[in-house]
């Protein structure tokens, strides 16, 4: 019960703000509910007993991401941002796109609904009792270091890479 | 945004320049800046903890750079040059005391030697000498108020006690000799008011040995500390040439390696009398003028207490009436007070009120300079070059 | 609605500990910063030859809370053209995220807010790294150039010095074992050694990083005050302000605890494994005793009878800490008492410790330039401690691996990295030595500009 409303508390907050992070006007603001926003999806990590996701949510993409966006933006002239249109014109391209994901996402809900199906688990059916789980970060690394080592290893050249093409794009001369 | 509108930009610009015309006029915008960002205007004071008093500079930033600067100076005005008009000789040695108030006692002993000057008299030989220990003393005084506040501004806390504390001697001796602390007016033209009291010597000499002690421990919070040297070497560097083609005086002069001191060229009061050497720094940067003024107060504690040892006898005030009408003519005298060459221009048309006054302060002419020594840098070298400079706001706006 | 009020009650009773923890570090946090503020000032007025606050009540005693009433009463203006809402939100963050940051915290074997969560230390740093959004939002929401730039220097500080911070957290959490911070101490405590002195390089860089993350001097270019004003907080006035600072002192308390748990053995006595040095154990209510002594003896000698009192107040508290010490030291049935109370002591002793080298630095140093901020973080900290890491990894898996010696490796990966630091500092300070000759002498960049 009380995993519920939890679960729905940091949902809400998490869908409203991640709405009003696309209609907010003022660049500062979105910035500040796209915090929220992902401030809430770290809440149900925790409610997950996912402790280490929750740590990572928080320090690399809140304290780290975060603040380099809400850096960027206050060098941004906002009078000038104001009077650009808000979206773009793709509404149906859009309009398209989001209508496939909710109705893939809808399907899997429905599938899961479904008795006797193997499905993943959904966030709000259960969380396990924190005792009968592996350390998480122990757990993470496991599953990092063991069978996703390559996708691991390739991640990371692929921002290694990513990185030293922002520098020299950023790099006007050496 | 940045490249994709540079319409907007443009105009912005041309906004914020309509805001600071003068600004706008007096600092062409580089061709392109970190980011192509739009550059910064900062207004820097007239409230602000480190502009010493009621400096306000405008400064044009890309980023924390400094692109160019105005220092926008007269909120401190209150036309003492014009009150000299409208007052008798003696009435005015009071005021000058109000320009550089950190240094009273110089002030004063350039005003009365100036009238003397101009009157054609001269103050006695004890008279000199007091007027010397007083004035030296008076330079040790405001070092160290530049010293403590300096190294504040650079974020040093603690150095700024240990100058007032020491500073706090200095003025009791003020006290002891003529009552006041601050503005003392110290001295009246032809010699002296007030004889020195019983313990001058005493007193000056029990400082003076205290000192050196003092000096060491400023030494060293700060002259090997690394960050204090990282934050003063190579910023604002004043070339000599470009000193002496500005009119700049005083240590700042000095930093820059040219030797040059009023006290040894043109020497007054005593001087002659004693030795001293002239420290000369090398680079003409933030470090060296630093260095430059702690040698300083060595020597003016070396001065200080080889004029002790000997002080003629005799009286202390030369002959000069009670009335005074020096002959019509004009005169000019400076002496090197501790900011720089500190010069008196008077008119007189034989009566009692001076025709005209036009005095030379040193901050005033070395706060020139300071468009020069902080272009190029960052705002927080701002904050060290203004404190390098040792400007007294009474002073420039006079 | 009866499943609400299950729901509550369920939530009340598995966590009411905690709830009524938080709620006691939410109404004396504010104290004890208060009181670190006094502790501040006093060492500084040492220092400088001064007194410091003498007024209210006995030598001052008295000043925070008089402090904490002005504070409150002041007039709280926000600027016109301020963005209220962030304004009003910005303090807030900062303050939330500083007291959020200690709930994971273990002051002493028997107070801890949260449930022991297996990623302590990393919760500790990511809820205190929210802090910074506190600095952003309030410097840009406050629409003043001052406080604009210092929240963009206080941005690109905090997250470059993370990076070290982070680095040589991972050094402790290697020797630890673990991201909990009871088992660390716990290792700490069976290994017989505090990590300071495995990881010596990695402490010290911790250090300089968590002054620099908590806006100190010399590192206080956020707020520098000759150049900034007061920085991101320069609009802020009142309670708002003093809510900025309170958050500053608390992440103080922060840091300082991190440090303790990771590098000072936390809540371990010193020598505690050191057989004939248990009379260490009666050296905290002695000290204590001694305290209340001076107390009452001075009191007779202030001036007014309030005053006193007051002394004697203070007295009868230190001499109650004492009891409190000694009891279980004298009283074997009251033995187990002994980790928690001692335990907390040490614990203070220490934040108090490495709270005190803070201010010492702050009162002995100028301040950095903020290039030089940059290039001290990012030339030579991040380097050094991302070398530190691997060092002491290779250190540990020739322990663990080759049964080397756990002193001659670890000594080894040290003496290592400092000669790796030696060799950073060498060539940073020939490149400074050549950036100032390009930029010194007549017919400099600046000089052009100049005539342009």
């Amino acid at each position: 019960m009380l995993d519920k409303v939890i679960f729905y508390v940091f949902g809400g907050i998490a869908v409203v703000s991640a709405a009003l992070v696309v209609t907010r006007r003022n660049a500062v603001h979105s910035a500040v509910f796209l915090i929220t926003a992902l401030l809430a999806t770290a809440g149900i990590f925790l409610q997950l007993r996912a402790e280490f996701l929750f740590v990572v949510q928080i320090i690399l993409y809140v304290g780290g991401i975060m603040v380099l966006f809400v850096f960027v933006i206050m060098l941004v002239n906002l009078d000038v941002a104001l009077q650009q249109i808000q979206f773009s014109r793709q509404k149906w391209v859009a309009l398209l796109v989001t209508l496939a994901l909710a109705g893939q996402v809808g399907a899997m809900l429905w599938w899961a609904g479904q008795p006797g199906k193997k499905t993943l688990p959904l966030p709000v059916s259960v969380a396990a009792p924190a005792e009968k789980l592996p350390a998480n970060a122990e757990a993470v690394a496991h599953s990092l270091f063991g069978p996703y080592l390559l996708p691991f290893e390739i991640a990371s050249l692929l921002l290694l890479v990513a990185m030293i093409g922002a520098v020299v794009m950023a790099k006007k001369k050496v | 945004m940045g490249a994709g509108e540079p319409g907007d930009r443009e105009r912005a610009v041309a906004e914020e320049g309509s805001k600071n015309q003068t600004v706008e006029n007096t600092l062409k915008a580089g061709p392109g800046t970190l980011l192509g960002a739009d550059e910064l205007i900062l207004n820097m004071g007239p409230q602000h903890p480190s502009t010493h008093g009621v400096l306000r500079v405008k400064l044009k930033l890309d980023g924390e750079r400094v692109a160019g600067s105005e220092c926008v100076i007269g909120y401190l005005h209150r036309g003492v040059e014009k009150i000299a008009e409208h007052r008798t000789y003696q009435q005015f040695g009071p005021y000058v005391d109000r320009m550089d108030y950190v240094a009273a006692v110089s002030n004063g002993l350039g005003y009365c030697e100036a009238v003397e000057k101009l009157l054609g008299v001269e103050a006695p030989p004890r008279a000199k000498v007091i007027r010397t220990i007083l004035t030296e003393l008076q330079r040790i005084a405001s070092h160290l108020l530049w010293l403590g506040t300096h190294a504040l501004d650079i974020g040093a806390l603690t150095p700024l006690f240990y100058c007032l504390r020491e500073r706090e001697e200095i003025l009791k001796i003020f006290e002891k000799y003529c009552g006041a602390r601050l503005t003392t007016h110290a001295f009246r033209i032809g010699g002296l008011q007030y004889d020195a009291y019983d313990t001058l010597e005493k007193d000056t000499e029990r400082f003076c040995n205290d000192f050196h002690r003092r000096i060491a421990e400023y030494e060293e919070l700060l002259t090997g500390n690394r960050i204090w040297i990282a934050r003063t070497q190579g910023v604002g560097i004043l070339s000599a040439e470009d000193a002496i083609a500005m009119g700049v005086t005083g240590p700042v002069l000095r930093a820059s390696g040219v030797q040059w001191d009023i006290r040894k060229a043109m020497p007054y009061a005593a001087y002659d009398q004693y030795e001293f050497d002239v420290p000369v720094g090398k680079t003409g940067d933030t470090y060296d003028r630093y260095l430059v003024r702690m040698e300083e107060m060595r020597q003016s504690v070396r001065i200080c207490m080889q004029a002790i040892q000997n002080i003629p006898a005799g009286p202390i005030l030369g002959k000069v009436g009670k009335v005074m009408k020096p002959p019509v003519g004009e005169v000019y005298h400076a002496i090197e007070a501790p900011k720089g060459e500190l010069g008196y221009y008077i008119v007189s048309d034989g009566t009692v009120q001076p025709y005209r006054v036009r005095i030379r302060p040193p901050s005033f002419v070395n706060l020139q300079a300071f468009d020069k020594m902080v272009r190029g840098h960052l705002v927080a070298d701002v904050v060290a070059i203004i404190g390098t400079l040792d400007i007294v706001l009474g002073e420039v706006d006079r | 609605m009866p499943a609400a009020l299950q729901a509550t009650l369920e939530f009340l009773r598995a966590y009411a500990g905690p709830l009524i923890a938080s709620l006691v570090i939410v109404a004396v946090l504010p104290l004890i910063a208060g009181y670190v503020v006094l502790v501040e000032r006093k060492v500084m007025a040492d220092m400088q030859a001064r007194l410091g606050p003498m007024r209210v009540g006995p030598h001052g005693l008295l000043q925070p809370i008089a402090d904490a009433v002005k504070l409150l009463l002041k007039e709280d203006i926000i600027p016109e053209k301020a963005d209220f809402w962030i304004f009003w939100l910005a303090p807030l963050v900062s303050v939330t995220a500083a007291m959020l940051s200690m709930a994971a915290l273990a002051f002493g074997p028997a107070f801890q807010i949260a449930r022991d969560i297996n990623v302590g230390i990393l919760f500790v740093v990511g809820i205190s790294s929210l802090g910074i959004f506190g600095i952003v939002l309030g410097g840009w929401a406050s629409n003043s150039h001052y406080s604009l730039i210092g929240a963009l220097r206080s941005a690109a500080q905090l997250v470059s010095y993370e990076t070290a911070a982070g680095m040589a957290l991972v050094s402790g959490l290697l020797l630890g074992g673990s991201l909990q911070i009871r088992t660390i101490v716990e290792e700490q405590a069976r290994q017989g050694v505090w990590f300071i002195f495995l990881a010596p390089v990695a402490f010290f860089i911790y250090m300089v990083a968590s002054i620099a993350e908590t806006n100190r001097a010399p590192f206080d270019l956020p707020e520098a005050e000759s150049e900034l004003v007061a920085g991101y907080m320069t609009e802020y006035s009142g309670f708002r302000w003093s809510l900025y600072f309170l958050a500053e002192y608390a992440n103080m308390i922060v840091v300082a605890s991190v440090a303790t748990t990771l590098f000072l053995g936390g809540w371990m006595r010193p020598f505690a494994s050191v057989r004939w040095m248990g009379w260490v154990d009666f050296l905290p209510p002695l000290l204590a005793l001694g305290v209340a002594g001076y107390c009452v003896y001075r009191a007779p000698r202030q001036p007014v009878p309030v005053q006193k009192l007051v002394m004697l107040g203070v007295a009868g508290l230190c001499a109650l800490v004492a009891l409190l010490l000694a009891v279980p030291l004298l009283l074997p049935a009251a033995f187990f008492l002994k980790a928690g109370i001692h335990g907390a002591f040490w614990f203070v002793a220490k934040v108090g410790a490495y709270i005190f080298v803070f201010m010492w630095l702050r009162f002995t140093l100028p301040r950095y330039r903020f290039d030089q901020l940059m290039r001290l973080g990012w030339y030579f900290l991040i380097p050094v401690s991302i070398v530190n890491v691997m060092a002491l990894g290779v250190g540990l898996v020739l322990h663990w691996q080759y049964r080397v010696n756990l002193w001659l490796a670890l000594g080894g990966t040290t003496l290592l990295t400092l000669l790796i630091a030696l060799w950073l500092v060498w060539a940073d300070r020939k490149r400074e030595a050549e950036a100032l000759q390009a930029r010194g002498g007549p017919g400099t960049p600046a000089a052009d500009s100049y005539a342009g």
